[in-house]
């Protein structure tokens, strides 16, 4: 079946059948990007997970996907149009699809719906989204071991819970290994944009920062870093190309496995609604190779630990105690944050010399 | 050999003809362009063309997405016909969606009778407030509208930015950056089952019908023209060009604020930093697309919006990438805006080394001296 014949899928949905009623056809899959999936971070990682998906199923997936949709009026009419198109399941890939994908899923009841990074959820509509602040511990740890400025420098999109998640766990592991660590933020207000990532890259290391952290989604700060001779961690995807000395690990965003599991349930008849909140353990986050001519091999060899202790759940980024800036202790000796104080975080930790904008 | 001939008086029959011709070039060369590339080009041409317009759901989209468009277009084609160049218009209507949203938001929880009426007045009014700093600044100090509206928009998305990080923000939207979801009394209903067709389109037709009775019927009309074309003329005539610079900005930022608090009214139902995909950039080519005429700007905003659903539609159907969609969107446009020229000129063929004219000048070979001269 090929893509310009969706439409009769459509028909036949529309005239009652069900997906499995026509096991014999693909599986239609759809996505929806918001950035271009030549962006090499956020989206550029999904479609790496559209693309397992093809491998690993052949003809009995057939994906589609739009790319750079705005996250407004349109989001919407994009959704709906992937799912009157025949789609058994669509991933919507950003935060800001979230009303959007509510809204339709309603309306097409049998079409199973993914939202990632959301909270709302429903009998055809699921969540997921990945513990980055894993990785970001042992980020942190690799650049308070490594930092000859005691500054570190920290590129941070918008002050959302999943950012502030990794700048204090980012923090608290550095500060942990090296108590004069200090943190530089620069809040570049955007997802995506080189020209902007760049600057704020730039001024981080005039202020003396050696190592420099983003949660923004272009490779131009690792670029700038290794015009500079500094270092830094690539965001998303694994960003070595761009900046092959810099580069002393990326924080890789991994769908594939998920993607595929959820397709399969989807053949097999057993998808149902949930929330998937994955870290290092779930292959969700994983760190791309370290760079070992950069990283000192006793730091290299603290850094495989540590991951491979978070990975078997002996070590946890937010376990107490922990102090917000203020000096009051958030959580105690022996105890974690728990998934709910995670989700919802807007404080700092001890240490941070910057205010959330608010 | 191709030269140009400029015509004595504008050619009425190509006026019309124009967009047919540009149209059917477009099929032509994005019909080989997909070829060239692979695709299926009747199965492309027919989701840029067809799709938008073959059900009832994308009807009602299309006129959803022109919405804004038409709105922010009708108010832009005046001001441009008075000199006046307002190219802030994004930066308006995200200050109109604020000032209409931050009312919706003052009674999230109250079904207040007639909210919405009070909102689009706030949205209006915003949209012009902001519209009159450049509009002051051009008037007291002579600074460039068109620097001044333009910065003024990164500063409309900050303020948006700070509001919906701060006392907007949804308390139990997890730290997000969004508003509550709007009351039902605060939001504009579909005014078609199953669609999302909005009282906003209605308003936006009567805005430009408005436009048209004023710019072709009225004193202001003839005004706003000669300022535009003869502003010598107009001062000796005694029409003031301050006054026309505030008229152009205050209705176009009016305009445009309205058309952001009717996007967070109708489809958007909060605010968030996602308001607008940059329609009020987009309505600039709106307005020249039509020519500047009310009519023709609700025209062309349909067209574009239509090259903006197509180019969806080819993405989903035809597996067609983005940058693909973006050239033919492209095409398009040059296409209508190159062959206007055809209005003002008209294309002489003739074979080389036939002499010229007697009465024509002796290098007939190169057009543009005629060109510019004339």
């Amino acid at each position: 079946m090929t893509r310009s014949l969706w439409g009769v899928g459509a028909l036949a949905l529309a005239a009652g059948l069900s997906a499995q009623a026509m096991a014999q056809d693909p599986v239609k899959v759809g996505f929806i990007y918001v950035g271009p999936i030549g962006d090499y971070g956020w989206s550029y990682q999904h479609d790496q997970g559209r693309l397992a998906l093809e491998e690993h199923f052949g003809d009995a997936v057939e994906t589609v996907y739009v790319e750079n949709v705005a996250e407004g009026a349109d989001a919407e009419r994009v959704i709906r149009q992937l799912a009157a198109g025949g789609a058994d399941i669509i991933f919507t890939t950003s935060f800001g699809f979230m009303n959007a994908t509510v809204n339709v899923a309603q309306q097409f009841p049998d079409v199973k719906f993914e939202h990632a990074t959301g909270y709302i959820r429903a009998d055809n509509l699921s969540t997921y989204a990945a513990r980055f602040y894993e990785g970001r511990m042992v980020a942190g740890h690799i650049a308070g071991r490594m930092t000859k400025t005691n500054v570190l420098g920290y590129i941070a999109s918008f002050p959302i819970p999943e950012v502030i998640q990794g700048i204090n766990a980012f923090m608290l592991e550095a500060q942990k290994v090296n108590p004069d660590v200090q943190l530089k933020i620069i809040w570049a207000n955007t997802w995506y944009d080189p020209g902007k990532e760049a600057d704020a890259a730039r001024a981080l290391i005039d202020q003396g920062a050696d190592i420099i952290s983003q949660h923004t989604d272009s490779p131009a700060p690792l670029q700038v870093a290794e015009e500079r001779g500094v270092h830094g961690f690539g965001q998303a995807s694994d960003m070595v190309q761009f900046a092959p000395n810099a580069q002393l690990t990326a924080l890789v965003d991994n769908w594939d496995q998920y993607y595929i599991d959820r397709v399969q349930a989807v053949i097999d008849g057993t998808w149902q609604s949930q929330d998937t909140w994955g870290g290092m353990a779930a292959g969700m986050v994983e760190l791309a190779p370290f760079n070992a001519e950069a990283i000192p091999a006793d730091v290299l060899a603290e850094a495989e630990a540590l991951a491979a202790r978070i990975r078997a759940g002996e070590v946890h980024p937010f376990a107490g105690p922990i102090y917000n800036q203020a000096g009051e202790l958030v959580v105690g000796e022996g105890e974690v944050l728990t998934d709910e104080q995670i989700l919802t975080m807007d404080w700092y930790v001890q240490g941070i010399d910057d205010r959330l904008p608010n | 050999m191709i030269r140009l001939e400029r015509r004595p008086a504008p050619s009425r029959f190509w006026s019309y003809m124009t967009p047919v011709l540009a149209v059917a070039l477009t099929v032509v060369a994005g019909a080989l362009l997909f070829w060239a590339l692979g695709y299926p080009a009747g199965a492309a041409l027919y989701q840029f063309f067809v799709t938008p317009v073959e059900t009832g759901y994308m009807r009602a989209e299309l006129l959803v997405k022109a919405t804004p468009l038409v709105l922010i277009g009708v108010g832009l084609a005046i001001g441009f016909r008075a000199g006046v160049w307002n190219i802030g218009a994004e930066g308006q209507l995200l200050m109109g969606a604020l000032g209409g949203g931050a009312v919706a938001l003052a009674f999230w929880n109250e079904d207040v009778p007639g909210l919405i009426v009070l909102m689009m007045l706030a949205g209006a009014a915003s949209g012009a407030a902001y519209a009159a700093i450049p509009a002051l600044l051009k008037t007291r100090f002579n600074v460039n509208e068109i620097l001044s509206s333009l910065m003024l928009t990164y500063v409309a998305g900050l303020i948006i930015s700070i509001m919906i990080y701060g006392p907007l923000r949804d308390p139990q939207g997890y730290g997000f950056p969004q508003s509550r979801i709007f009351h039902p009394a605060a939001t504009l209903s579909p005014i078609l089952e199953g669609t999302r067709l909005h009282f906003g389109a209605v308003i936006a037709l009567v805005a430009a019908g408005l436009a048209w009775l004023a710019m072709a019927r009225s004193l202001f009309g003839f005004q706003v023209k000669v300022v535009g074309q003869a502003p010598q003329a107009a001062r000796y005539a005694g029409f003031s060009q301050p006054r026309m610079v505030w008229i152009g900005m205050l209705l176009g930022g009016a305009l445009a604020g309205l058309a952001g608090v009717i996007e967070v009214a109708g489809p958007v139902r909060q605010l968030n930093d996602s308001i607008s995909p940059g329609y009020g950039f987009t309505a600039i080519i709106v307005a020249f697309l039509g020519r500047l005429h009310p009519v023709g700007v609700a025209i062309a905003g349909v067209v574009i919006a239509m090259s903006y659903i197509g180019g969806e539609n080819a993405q989903i159907m035809v597996g067609m990438p983005l940058a693909v969609t973006g050239v033919f969107q492209g095409m398009l446009l040059f296409f209508l805006l190159g062959s206007d020229l055809l209005i003002r000129y008209r294309i002489r063929l003739r074979k080389p080394g036939v002499a010229a004219r007697p009465a024509a000048e002796p290098v007939p070979a190169v057009a543009e001296p005629r060109v510019e001269s004339a």
